[in-house]
C-alpha cells in the first residue's frame, strides 16, 4: 500500500520531543500534515494540557476527545487524509481506563471529583505518564473493521527532552512502586508498544548549543534504556544565506568587500547612501557568524549519523499555510 | 504610534541595597538561567556580593563563568573586573563584589532537609523508603519545591546581599509557585494520612462509616496501584510525621520570602506570542499574590540598524537582482535552488562567484533578503510585545538584543548585562564588528 519509500515506513508511533523553545509542537503539527498525505489518517496528541495545538490549528480549546482538526497534505496525486487531535489529561485517561477494564466509570468520576484521581497520579510519579502513553498506545493499537487500523499514524508532541526518558520509561519507574497489580500489566503492554520497531522518537532542535547538548544527551538517554528507538532530528528555523564560503568567512570576519556589496545595491536602484551599505554589511556580518556558530552545530548532530530534516524559518509566525509549507518541506525530505 | 511602556531600569534594581533576591521566572527555552547569571555578574561588578542559583544543568554556562560545573555548593566565579576575585587576597576597594554560583541538586537538598530534621537511624529509614526515593527524585513539583527551600537557606545565611534566582523549566511559568504548596498540602494532607493509616481507624461509630467510604477509596487505590505501593506510602508518612513540623510551614515560610519587600520579580521572555502570552499570565498571577513584579525583560530582541528601508522595498530589489540570472522564467532563481538545496539538507553554500558582478549581485540579494527577514522579524516581534503592553501598560519593560552566538565566557554575559546600562533601548552596535 506504500506509494512511495519515506524514512519512516512501518512507524505507527512517532513521539516528538525537544528543548523548550524550539518549536516542538510546531514540527509535530507539521509531522501530522505530512503523514496525512494520500489520505491516511493520524491522530496528533497532546499531553501536556497547554492547547499548543488548538492554537497552532487556530481552532477552539480541544477536549479529551478526538476532533477532526485539518486536512492532511494534499498530493498531484490523492487529497490529503484526516488529521485528529486528541489532548490527554491523565484525569481522564484513567477514568476512561478503570471504565474500560473494571467497568468503573461511576466510581471513577465520583472518585475524581473527590480529588482521589489526583491523589493517585500524585503519590505514583509514574502513572500519569503510563496513562498518557497508554493512551497514545491504545490509539495506535486501535482497530476500524474494514480499514484494519484506526489511525494509518499516531503523532505525540511529548514532553521535553529533558524529561522524555523517564516518560517513555514508565515500566522501571513503576516497578519501584506498583510491583504488581493490574496498572503494572497496563505499563507492561504499553511498553511493548514503546519498544516496538513501531515506534520512534524524534528530537527537534535549533542549531545553537544548549538545544543541541539536549538532542545528543536524548539520544544518549535513550540508547541506555535499550529498546527505544531515535528517529530523525528535526532542524528548526533554518536560515540560508546565499553566500559563498569565502564570502562567509569575510563577511564573519567583518572584512566583507562593502564596494562590492554597493556596487550590487546600485544595479538594484539602492545607491542612496553609505551608511546603508555599511549597515547591511553589518546585518550580514552577524548572519554570517551565527551561520558559522550553527555549522558547528550541525556538525555535532551529523556525527548522531541520524536523518537531519531542516525546516525552513517562517517569518511573521507560524499561521495554517506556513504550517503546510513545514509539512511540504518535510515530505520533500522524506521524513514523511 | 503606539503607547511605549515604561523603562524597566534594571541597573536601579541591583544598585539598590535593599533588593535582596530576585527572581527570573518565564517560560522554557526564553534564556532564564542566562539572563539570571548575566544580571548577577552585573551586580556583582557593581559591587554586590550575589549568588546565582539556576536550576539548570547548563555545562556551558557553568563554563562561560570558569567554573567547570556547577553543583549543590556556592562556588566563587574568578575574573570579575572591580571586584576580589579572591577574598583573601584582601582587595580593599569598598566597591569590590563579589560572584557565587550554584545549581539546584533536588535529591540532594531533600536529603539535607532530612538528615537536618531526623536522628541518624529515622533518616536513614527514611532514605531507602522506595516512595521517598521516587518521590524525592521525580516527583512533579519536587524540583519547585526544593528550589525554593534551597532559596530560603541562602537567605537565612545570609551571607550574600542579592540572590539570583532562576526558577525550574516547568510545564507551566506558574508551576514553582504553585508546586511548593501542592507537594507541602499533599505531604501534609489529611487524606494522605487517613489512606495510610486504617490500622489506626475503628472503634467509634463515624468512623467505622468514614470507614467504609474509605473502604472504596482504598479498593480502587489498592486496583490501581497495588497493594505494596500504599504501604510504601504509609511507612514513608508515619516515619516523616513525627520528624518535623510539617512541610506546610517551610512552604509558608518561601511564600512569605517571596512576598517580602526586598524580592523583586522579574519576568523573562522571548518577542513572540507564546512566550508573551505566559509572560501575561505571570504577570496577572503575581498581581493576584501581591508579589513584586519589577518588570518584564524582553529577549533576543531583533536588532536591524537600516530601519528606513522596508522590508517589501528590499524584496523588491533582491527580486529584481536576480531575475536576469536565471535561464528563463521556468527556471528557479539562485536564491530558490538554493533553498531547495538547504531543504535537502546538503550544503548552504553557493560556489565562489566567477565575476565580480557575478559577486556583488550575490551579495545584494543576500544583504536586501536577510534584511527583508529581519525587518519583518522585527515587526512581528513589535507586534507580539505591544499586544502585551496593550494589556499591562504599567509594567516597565527592557530589551536585551539578540546576540549572533551563544555566550562562552564572561565577556558574552558582559555584554548581555550592557543592555541594562543603554536602558531600554538596547545597544546597536553590539556584535556588528
Amino acid at each position: 500500500m506504500a506509494t512511495r519509500d519515506t524514512d519512516w515506513d512501518g512507524v505507527r508511533l512517532h513521539v516528538v520531543t525537544g528543548k523548550g523553545g524550539t518549536g516542538k509542537t510546531t514540527v509535530a503539527g507539521a509531522l501530522a500534515l505530512a503523514l496525512a498525505a494520500d489520505g491516511r489518517n493520524v491522530l496528533l496528541m497532546e499531553v501536556e494540557g497547554r492547547q499548543g495545538i488548538a492554537q497552532l490549528f487556530d481552532v477552539p480549546p480541544l477536549p479529551y476527545a478526538e476532533r477532526r482538526i485539518a486536512v492532511g497534505l494534499g498530493t498531484d496525486a490523492r487529497p490529503g487524509g484526516d488529521v485528529y487531535a486528541l489532548v490527554a489529561d491523565p484525569e481522564s485517561a484513567l477514568i476512561e481506563y478503570l471504565e474500560m477494564f473494571y467497568g468503573m466509570r461511576y466510581a471513577g468520576t465520583t472518585l475524581a471529583r473527590l480529588g482521589i484521581m489526583d491523589f493517585a497520579t500524585t503519590i505514583a510519579p509514574g502513572l500519569r505518564d503510563v496513562l498518557l502513553t497508554g493512551k497514545a498506545a491504545e490509539a495506535v493499537r486501535r482497530k476500524d473493521g474494514s480499514r484494519g487500523r484506526r489511525y494509518d499514524a499516531v503523532v505525540m508532541d511529548a514532553p521535553p527532552t529533558g524529561r522524555i526518558g523517564r516518560f517513555l520509561n514508565v515500566t522501571s519507574d513503576l516497578s519501584d512502586l506498583a510491583k504488581v497489580g493490574p496498572i503494572r500489566g497496563h505499563a507492561d503492554t504499553v511498553q511493548k508498544v514503546i519498544r516496538s520497531p513501531e515506534t520512534v522518537v524524534h528530537f527537534v532542535t535549533v542549531l545553537e548549543e544548549m538545544p543541541v547538548q539536549e538532542t545528543l544527551d536524548g539520544i544518549a538517554e535513550l540508547a541506555s534504556l535499550g529498546g527505544i528507538r531515535p528517529g530523525g532530528i528535526f532542524v528548526n528555523m533554518t536560515r540560508p544565506l546565499a553566500l559563498s564560503n569565502g564570502q562567509l568567512q569575510a563577511a564573519s570576519a567583518g572584512s566583507l568587500d562593502q564596494s562590492l556589496l554597493a556596487l550590487g545595491l546600485k544595479s538594484a536602484g539602492l545607491d542612496d547612501s553609505t551608511t546603508l551599505v555599511a549597515q547591511l554589511a553589518g546585518e550580514l556580518s552577524q548572519q554570517a557568524r551565527s551561520i558559522l556558530a550553527h555549522d558547528e552545530q550541525q556538525e555535532r548532530l551529523d556525527e548522531t549519523g541520524r536523518p537531519c530534516y531542516r525546516l525552513p524559518w517562517i517569518s511573521g509566525g507560524i499561521d495554517l499555510a506556513g504550517l503546510y509549507r513545514l509539512a511540504a518541506a518535510l515530505r520533500a525530505q522524506r521524513a514523511a | 504610534m503606539t503607547a511605549r511602556p515604561p523603562a524597566l531600569d534594571v541597573d536601579a534594581l541591583i544598585a539598590d541595597r535593599r533588593t535582596r533576591i530576585i527572581v527570573c521566572c518565564g517560560s522554557g527555552g526564553v534564556g532564564k538561567t542566562t539572563t539570571a547569571a548575566a544580571i548577577g555578574l552585573r551586580a556583582a561588578e557593581q559591587g554586590r556580593h550575589v549568588v546565582v542559583l539556576t536550576v539548570d544543568p547548563a555545562r556551558r554556562l557553568a563554563q562561560s563563568m570558569g567554573l567547570s560545573s556547577l553543583d549543590n555548593t556556592p562556588r566563587l566565579v574568578q575574573g570579575l573586573s572591580g571586584a576580589a576575585s579572591d577574598p583573601q587576597e584582601g582587595n580593599d576597594s569598598a566597591s569590590a563584589g563579589s560572584l557565587h554560583a550554584m545549581m539546584l541538586d533536588m535529591k540532594r537538598t531533600f536529603d539535607e532537609i532530612v538528615e537536618a530534621h531526623a536522628d541518624p537511624d529515622r533518616a536513614a529509614q527514611i532514605l531507602a523508603n522506595p516512595f521517598y526515593q521516587s518521590l524525592s527524585s521525580s516527583f512533579a513539583g519536587t524540583q519547585e519545591y526544593m528550589a525554593m527551600e534551597k532559596l530560603g537557606q541562602l537567605r537565612r545565611a545570609d551571607e550574600w546581599d542579592l540572590i539570583v534566582v532562576d526558577t525550574p523549566p516547568s510545564r507551566s511559568a506558574l508551576d514553582f509557585l504553585d508546586a511548593p504548596q501542592r507537594l507541602a498540602r499533599f505531604l501534609d494532607g489529611r487524606l494522605l494520612r487517613l489512606l495510610t493509616t486504617p490500622a489506626k481507624v475503628g472503634g467509634r461509630a463515624y468512623l467505622r462509616v468514614l470507614n467504609a467510604g474509605l473502604g472504596m477509596v482504598t479498593g480502587v487505590l489498592t486496583k490501581i496501584l497495588g497493594t505494596s505501593m500504599l504501604r510504601d506510602v504509609q511507612t514513608f508518612v508515619s516515619a516523616l510525621d513525627t520528624m518535623f513540623g510539617g512541610f506546610r510551614e517551610r512552604a509558608d515560610y518561601t511564600y512569605r520570602l517571596l512576598r517580602a519587600p526586598g524580592t523583586a520579580f522579574l519576568v523573562v521572555a522571548a518577542p513572540e506570542p507564546d512566550a508573551l502570552r505566559e509572560a501575561s499570565y505571570f504577570v496577572e498571577r503575581l498581581d493576584t499574590e501581591g508579589m513584586p513584579l519589577a518588570g518584564l525583560l524582553l529577549n533576543r530582541v531583533t536588532q536591524v540598524p537600516a530601519r528606513h528601508l522596508s522590508a517589501a522595498r528590499s524584496l523588491a530589489a533582491a527580486e529584481m537582482l536576480e531575475a536576469p540570472a536565471s535561464g528563463g522564467p521556468d527556471a528557479p532563481s539562485g536564491f530558490e535552488a538554493l533553498a531547495a538545496r538547504e531543504m535537502s539538507g546538503r550544503s548552504v553554500r553557493t560556489d565562489e562567484p566567477a565575476h565580480p558582478e557575478e559577486a556583488a549581485r550575490l551579495l545584494a540579494v543576500s544583504a536586501l533578503r536577510l534584511h527583508a527577514a529581519h525587518m519583518e522579524q522585527a515587526a512581528a516581534e513589535r507586534r507580539a510585545c505591544e499586544q502585551f503592553t496593550a494589556a499591562h501598560p504599567l509594567v516597565p519593560v527592557a530589551e536585551i538584543p539578540a546576540q549572533p552566538e551563544d555566550v562562552h565566557d564572561l565577556d558574552g554575559l558582559r555584554r548581555i548585562g550592557n543592555a541594562f546600562a543603554t536602558g531600554r533601548r538596547a545597544d546597536a552596535s553590539t556584535g556588528a564588528a
